[in-house]
């Protein structure tokens, strides 16, 4: 392959869907910007505490660990580690078969989409039914999120109402209000069935054990009234020291994510129901998913587990918006994927040792970023990795040769002068396959190496001007 | 973080870096660059073993290919003096890209204390030098690419400054600013689709608020987006920053 695999796959991506993800990505980015900037007098450095709030969570996370654990347990919850994404899966199964229960309602989770929750559920008999409108989309089209808030980003309402007549949810009919009354109408029904309902967390306090979940549709409000049993997925960077914490990272987490104040419905769950509620489950599980972050906390690339998943990083990349999320090949995508995926792979980690190089570094998911991660920094240490580690890297000139001409003024001072023959010879002529690449699609400028050097000493001969 | 803690300056003498390209393509904006420097009265000093700030390697991921020529440079830039670069990206590489790839390195110190004094030009003529205005006149429309690498630094809003202050300029802001010309060093040539599809995105945007001319103060940005233009025969006419400072003071645009 002469290029980057992204970099094919965004070659190839259709015309509308590029279109779609570029306005949508643009639009939320955009209006994002505006909310913090008029509602706060200095949003970055709001972003910064923020970063400190989590960098020292996941720094203490062997403090934090035991004392939520305590506290889930005096509030009633039942607490599971699961070292791996197959531990995890076995655990909620556990449970579920503990009830006898066959049939659950789940709300959005990233982590489940890592630990392939739902597939597995399946494949041991368990029905697991997505709640969010846009998981719901992607399940029935056994398709793959591509933003990790908006996992139908790369979709447009044509296809989805295609995918409901399929799927015998009414005839075709594209109007968003029309698809989102019928899914609701469709989970209703799967709601009062399920015996378990699933959720993630976006945040945990080690303080209270108070679980915080945000979402838009309210269905994971739906997963816990109607259901008996509530599991929570919950990755070990989701801790917060104190409920205070809450108020920046809240603050920052709609801003960023839907450029919204608020989610719509932000809910604190401090424990199964009590005997004085009517309503709620009677049962609650709390499974603490491993599967890697500690061995990616003990690398310089630490700092990526202080996201709060909100996909501002990848609203304003540019890559992204050119490529969109399948590109990357991974349940993360985006700048964040591109670092995330890569480290979660672990000794798989040079399958996707491209998805760092898919960024031109400009930096702006480090400047949009709530909590402050140093994406651009971490994008560079997973390349000197992958070159270190000796993994292949299409496209990207060797380097070698050039240090050494750059580390030796007399040889660089004749290539300059010899790089001149450049001029002389049609481009194609000349057998460099970076060149060729620059040169397919952009002029080359008139090569004048040792121009300057020898304006500088002629200038040095003259006299001063008066 | 970015390190952008800058000893101030003091003396009026300084080491210029011209940048690998300005030395391969664009010798009119490191002259522009001397000139703009010797009208502030200072003295530039122009050490000729310089090569390359290292930034390639260093993107490239091959960090030990770069630390040599970082090694060179630091050797080369010897001394106390300011070093003024006509390049926002050189500039951020040698006070962070550097510093980051030689954290493990003993020779970390000497490293941070070339990036402590080392500028990109218009930070160093605004914030170093304290010069906010701008004598001469060049009358034109100007559209001003602030580079990526300067995010998180005051070079972009310098630029500003400086190019506000010349009777004349007229400058316009064009859509999405803040977006990536898609050049980004070794992911131009990797990446090429996606590169020229950002380089498109950020032409249609400056073409549409109609600039006499397109300044920034990076010529790898103008490199790739004047070369894209080019090849669409629809060229643009690309200057830096210095060359219009230049041109200004010898009665505007050539």
């Amino acid at each position: 392959m002469r290029f980057q695999q992204i970099d094919q796959f965004a070659a190839e991506l259709k015309a509308d869907t590029r279109a779609s993800v570029y306005q949508s990505t643009k639009t939320t980015h955009e209006k994002r910007t505006k909310l913090l900037f008029d509602q706060f007098t200095d949003p970055n450095r709001l972003r910064e505490i923020a970063g400190e709030i989590k960098q020292h969570a996941i720094e203490n996370l062997d403090t934090y660990l035991p004392r939520v654990e305590e506290k889930l347990k005096a509030n009633g919850a039942q607490v599971h580690w699961a070292a791996t994404a197959q531990s995890a899966c076995e655990t909620v199964l556990r449970i579920m078969r503990a009830r006898g229960a066959t049939k659950m309602v789940k709300a959005k989770t990233m982590v489940s989409e890592e630990i392939e929750l739902a597939h597995f559920l399946e494949k041991n008999g368990c029905e697991a039914v997505e709640t969010d409108l846009g998981e719901f989309i992607i399940q029935i089209d056994h398709d793959h999120p591509s933003h990790i808030v908006r996992p139908i980003i790369h979709k447009n309402r044509r296809e989805i109402a295609t995918s409901f007549e399929r799927e015998g949810l009414g005839a075709y009919n594209d109007d968003p209000e029309t698809i989102t009354r019928r899914a609701r109408h469709f989970l209703r029904h799967k709601y009062l069935a399920a015996d378990v309902g699933l959720t993630g967390a976006n945040f945990v306090s080690a303080e209270s054990g108070r679980i915080v979940l945000v979402t838009n549709e309210g269905n994971s409000r739906f997963c816990l009234a109607a259901t008996k049993c509530h599991i929570a997925l919950v990755g070990i960077e989701k801790i917060v020291p104190r409920d205070r914490d809450l108020g920046i990272l809240l603050n920052l987490l709609g801003r960023s994510g839907t450029a919204q104040d608020l989610t719509v419905y932000t809910e604190f769950i401090g424990g199964p129901k009590s005997a004085a509620q009517p309503d709620g489950p009677e049962e609650m599980h709390v499974i603490f998913v491993d599967n890697g972050r500690t061995d990616v906390l003990a690398t310089e690339c630490r700092d990526i587990l202080r996201c709060i998943r909100c996909g501002a990083c990848l609203n304003v990349c540019p890559v992204y918006r050119q490529a969109s999320g399948h590109a990357y090949r991974s349940v993360y995508p985006g700048p964040v994927g591109a670092v995330l995926s890569p480290l979660l792979a672990a000794e798989k980690f040079p399958a996707l040792a491209d998805l760092p190089k898919a960024s031109s570094l400009c930096g702006a998911c480090n400047e949009v970023c709530p909590v402050n991660i140093p994406i651009p920094d971490l994008l560079l240490r997973l390349r000197n990795k992958a070159k270190e580690e000796g993994v292949p890297s299409p496209g990207t000139p060797p380097m070698g040769a050039w240090a050494l001409l750059a580390s030796q003024p007399t040889a660089w001072k004749a290539s300059l002068v010899g790089g001149k023959l450049m001029n002389h010879l049609p481009t194609k002529m000349i057998p460099v396959p970076a060149l060729q690449a620059w040169a397919d699609k952009r002029e080359l400028p008139r090569w004048r190496g040792g121009e300057f050097r020898k304006w500088m000493k002629a200038r040095a001969k003259k006299p001063p001007s008066p | 973080m970015l390190n952008t803690e800058r000893k101030p300056v003091t003396g009026k003498r300084v080491q210029l870096m011209a940048t690998c390209l300005c030395d391969a393509f664009y010798d009119d904006v490191a002259a522009a660059t001397v000139e703009v420097l010797e009208h502030l009265g200072v003295e530039v000093a122009f050490p000729e073993a310089q090569t390359c700030c290292g930034q390639p390697a260093f993107n490239g991921g091959d960090w030990a290919a770069s630390r040599k020529v970082v090694r060179h440079t630091v050797k080369t830039f010897a001394g106390e003096e300011p070093v003024v670069v006509p390049s926002g990206s050189c500039a951020a590489m040698m006070f962070h890209g550097a510093v980051l790839e030689f954290e493990k390195e003993k020779d970390v110190g000497e490293v941070e204390a070339l990036g402590r004094r080392t500028w990109e030009l218009a930070d160093f003529i605004v914030n170093g030098l304290g010069v906010k205005a701008w004598p001469g006149r060049y009358d034109a429309t100007v559209a001003f690419h602030r580079s990526c690498h300067s995010r998180g630094t005051k070079s972009g809003e310098a630029s500003l400054t400086l190019l506000n202050a010349i009777a004349g300029v007229r400058v316009v802001e064009f859509g999405e600013g803040e977006q990536c010309c898609g050049f980004g060093g070794t992911f131009s040539v990797s990446f090429p689709n996606i590169s020229t599809a950002m380089g498109a995105l950020k032409l249609d945007h400056v073409r549409a608020v109609k600039p006499d001319v397109f300044v920034s103060g990076d010529m790898s940005c103008m490199m790739h987006l004047g070369g894209l233009a080019a090849k669409e025969g629809k060229p643009i006419k690309t200057l830096h920053l210095a060359q219009v400072l230049r041109d200004a003071l010898k009665g505007g645009p050539r």
